[in-house]
C-alpha cells in the first residue's frame, strides 16, 4: 500500500469511526427506549441510502478529467477539512464543549421518552430519529469516501475502509451496550482535520496546475507541518493571542 | 420554508458550513494558484499559504466571538 493509500485508509477509517461513535448515540437512545427493531431499521435504512450515494456517484466522479476532479476534490476537502479543524482546535483550547456522548445519549433518551408512542409493532419515532441521525452523520463521510476515493481510483478501498469503522464501532457498541465515552473524539477529529486539509491542499494545487517539489512525497511534509502549525494556534488561543490580534484593530476604531 | 428551499439551505450547510469566509478563501486561493502555475513562478505555495491565513483568520474570528460571550 502506497503513502497516499494508506492516507486514504487512515483518514477514511478515523472519519467514519468518528461520526459512526455519534450515530451509535442516537441510535442506542432510541433502541433503548423504545424499540430495537424499528432503530435498527431505520440505521439500516439510512446505510443502504449512503451505500447508494457512493457507489451512484463514484463512478459519475471518476470519469472527470484528473485536473478537474483534483481540484473540485481539493477544493471541497479543504472546506470541509478546515471545518473540521477549526472545530478540534477550538475545542483543544478550550474554547468550545467538547462532545459529549453521555449527555447526548441522556438528552436523546429523555426526547425519545416524551414523544408520543405508538401502540405496538413498527415505531414510526424510533425509524426517524435513526435514519435521519445515521443519514446525517454518515453523509460527510460518503463525501470523504467518494472524493478521497475518486482522485485516487481507489473507492472500493475508501469504501472498505468506512465499514471496517462502522463495523468496528458497533461490535463495540454492542459490547458495552453504552455510549462510547471514551472514544477520544476530539483528537481523532484533529487527526482528520489535519489529513483532509492536508490532502486537500496538495490536491488542490496540483489540479489548479501546480506542481510540488517531490511530487507525492511532499505530503510527508505537508501533514507533520500542518499538524505543528494547529498545534501553534491551539498555543496561541490558548494564550490568548489570537484573540488579543483580533481585539486590537477593534479598540483602535478600524475593525470592520 | 418550502422543500426547494429547506434543500438549498440544507445543501449549504453541509458544503459551507458556518464560515462562508473559509469556503470563499479555499475557492479564491485556488484560483490563485492557477493564475500563478500559468507564469513562470512556482505555484505549489500559493494554496498552503492560503490555507493556513484562512485557518488563521478563522480561528481569530472564532476565538473573539467566543470570549466576548
Amino acid at each position: 500500500m502506497s503513502g497516499p493509500e494508506l492516507g486514504l485508509a487512515v483518514s477514511v477509517f478515523a472519519a467514519c469511526a468518528v461520526e459512526a461513535v455519534e450515530a451509535l448515540t442516537i441510535v442506542l437512545a432510541v433502541g433503548t427506549t423504545r424499540s430495537w427493531s424499528s432503530a435498527l431499521s431505520g440505521a439500516g435504512a439510512a446505510t443502504v441510502v449512503l451505500a447508494g450515494v457512493v457507489v451512484g456517484l463514484g463512478p459519475a466522479l471518476t470519469s472527470l478529467p484528473i485536473d478537474v476532479l483534483r481540484a473540485g476534490v481539493g477544493g471541497l476537502l479543504l472546506v470541509f477539512g478546515l471545518q473540521w479543524l477549526r472545530k478540534a482546535i477550538l475545542r483543544a483550547s478550550g474554547l468550545k464543549a467538547f462532545h459529549d456522548e453521555t449527555a447526548a445519549f441522556a438528552e436523546e433518551t429523555e426526547a425519545a421518552r416524551a414523544a408520543a408512542r405508538a401502540a405496538a409493532g413498527f415505531d414510526a419515532y424510533s425509524f426517524t430519529i435513526a435514519f435521519k441521525g445515521v443519514l446525517l452523520e454518515g453523509l460527510e463521510v460518503a463525501f470523504i469516501v467518494l472524493t478521497f476515493g475518486a482522485n485516487q481510483h481507489r473507492i472500493p478501498l475508501a469504501a472498505i475502509a468506512a465499514g471496517v469503522a462502522i463495523a468496528v464501532v458497533a461490535a463495540a457498541g454492542v459490547a458495552v451496550r453504552a455510549p462510547l465515552a471514551r472514544v477520544p473524539e476530539n483528537a481523532m477529529k484533529f487527526a482528520v482535520g489535519v489529513m483532509l486539509t492536508s490532502f486537500g491542499t496538495f490536491w488542490g494545487a496540483e489540479g489548479a496546475g501546480a506542481s510540488w517539489p517531490g511530487a507525492d512525497a511532499a505530503l510527508l511534509v505537508i501533514v507533520p507541518v500542518l499538524l505543528a502549525i494547529s498545534l501553534t494556534f491551539v498555543a496561541l488561543i490558548r494564550r490568548g493571542a489570537l484573540s488579543a490580534a483580533a481585539q486590537a484593530p477593534v479598540t483602535a476604531g478600524g475593525g470592520a | 420554508m418550502s422543500r426547494l428551499q429547506a434543500g438549498l439551505f440544507g445543501a449549504w450547510e453541509f458544503i459551507v458550513g458556518d464560515d462562508w469566509r473559509v469556503a470563499l478563501g479555499v475557492v479564491t486561493a485556488i484560483s490563485l494558484t492557477a493564475l500563478v502555475a500559468t507564469s513562470t513562478v512556482a505555484a505549489w505555495w500559493v494554496l498552503p499559504v492560503g490555507v493556513v491565513a484562512l485557518l488563521a483568520d478563522s480561528l481569530r474570528r472564532a476565538a473573539r466571538q467566543a470570549r466576548r460571550h
